[in-house]
């Protein structure tokens, strides 16, 4: 499944009620039947911090190593990166703790 | 309540914009200015008008003594929140450029729509606008998620396109930072909120290190951080209590170090102010491209894990060496 990221935000991710609604609707249902899920940036210069732990957080902690298997980023602006890099560190800083 | 203006309540002495207002009549309020010219922070327009919505624009009132300082509160959209009109007629210019007067936002898609139309309205390029929409979604969301505030938030922007420097005022008036955070953390006092607030990993949703799902606590802490990594001014205000960091001197050849501890970062905290029921966040940011932007990113994201890294530490059981 590729999700064009551009259809739902316009050119900036920043609106956590829609980012909520993506998880739910199409990322989290898609990685239960194991589906592989492609978030397409472009189009999007840049997503704040709440917006990408909104979206893929609670992916992370309940598919784990599934979600780094299955769900990748594509065309993502420098500042995107950055972002989705941050949430994802301290995110398994903080499942690491829990064990 | 009345609330004073001077002529230079910039966020570098802050404090005297603070401790000058009076707080304690919520009947009705006040704001006046003698002084014969104005530039305030936003910050102040923003603190005004939230309070004027919140006693209603029927008790609320300008009076100043001078034409232009009536004018500039006008063009800064402070009349549109009082029972008062400006009293000099006037010809309008186009803002477009300079500023975006106060504007109250209550939903999410009111934030959607005033991010997207930030850049066009201040002449900013698509890589200037990057740290600005950062800003100002996480602060204006803040607002609508945790503040419990029935008008929303009130934001104005300042843009002062010369020194390419950005200033911005939030207001709202909610629950306050020390009842926002009292659920799940125990802030001692209001200074205590804010310094809890600032900190990385701590959100008023959750105990969890990581947050929950929908929230991680990191968003004032990355906000501040852009702020300091740009070596300007950020204040909060929340309660009886003020956190203003400092600018970190552009002398400093390597660039600012991001702490956990907003108390290590060099700043001044006030306690005793008048009691403020809502939360002020006032800041400047100078804006650059988005390398400079990204290179910010990158030493917040090393400076977050060292800061959960170091609070799980904290929280490892110690074994006895006898």
């Amino acid at each position: 499944m590729i999700i064009k990221m551009l259809d739902y935000v316009g050119d900036y991710g920043e609106n956590k009620d829609i980012a909520r609604r993506l998880r739910i609707k199409e990322i989290m249902p898609a990685l239960l039947d194991g589906e592989v899920v492609i978030l397409d940036f472009d189009g999007v210069s840049g997503a704040t911090q709440s917006f990408i732990h909104a979206l893929i957080v609670m992916p992370m902690r309940e598919f784990g190593d599934k979600f780094f298997e299955l769900v990748s980023f594509r065309n993502c602006s420098a500042t995107i990166k950055q972002v989705v890099q941050i949430v994802s560190e301290y995110t398994q800083e903080g499942m690491a703790s829990e064990g | 309540m009345k609330i004073t203006f001077s002529n230079v309540d910039q966020l570098k002495s802050f404090n005297y914009f603070l401790r000058t207002n009076e707080l304690f009549d919520s009947s009705n309020l006040e704001i006046v200015s003698e002084t014969n010219w104005m530039n305030i922070h936003p910050a102040c327009i923003s603190f005004a008008a939230a309070i004027a919505a919140e006693i209603g624009k029927e008790n609320s009132h300008i009076k100043v003594r001078n034409e232009q300082a009536a004018i500039y509160l006008d063009r800064m959209g402070l009349y549109d929140f009082v029972n008062d009109i400006c009293p000099v007629p006037y010809m309008k210019h186009e803002e477009a450029g300079r500023f975006i007067p106060v504007t109250k936002i209550k939903t999410e898609s009111e934030q959607s729509q005033f991010i997207a139309d930030l850049h066009p309205i201040l002449h900013l390029t698509v890589d200037q606008a990057e740290v600005i929409k950062y800003v100002l979604g996480e602060l204006i969301r803040n607002v609508i998620e945790h503040s419990e505030a029935k008008n929303g938030a009130f934001v104005t922007v300042q843009y002062v396109a010369r020194k390419k420097k950005l200033s911005v005022g939030i207001c709202d008036t909610g629950v306050g930072l020390r009842a926002s955070l009292e659920r799940y953390h125990m802030p001692v006092d209001d200074l205590d909120a804010i310094r809890l607030a600032l900190t990385p990993g701590v959100s008023g949703t959750t105990l969890r290190s990581g947050g929950t799902g929908d929230n991680a606590g990191a968003g004032l802490y990355i906000v501040k951080s852009i702020v300091k990594m740009a070596r300007n001014y950020f204040v909060v205000y929340s309660g009886d209590s003020a956190y203003k960091m400092h600018k970190y001197d552009k002398r400093v050849k390597y660039g600012p170090r991001l702490n956990e501890d907003p108390f290590v970062d060099k700043h001044t905290a006030y306690d005793g102010l008048p009691n403020f029921g809502g939360t002020l966040i006032g800041l400047d940011i100078n804006l650059g491209n988005e390398e400079e932007f990204s290179r910010t990113l990158e030493k917040i994201k090393v400076s977050y894990s060292q800061a959960i890294r170091a609070r799980k530490k904290r929280h490892y059981k110690e074994i006895k060496f006898e």
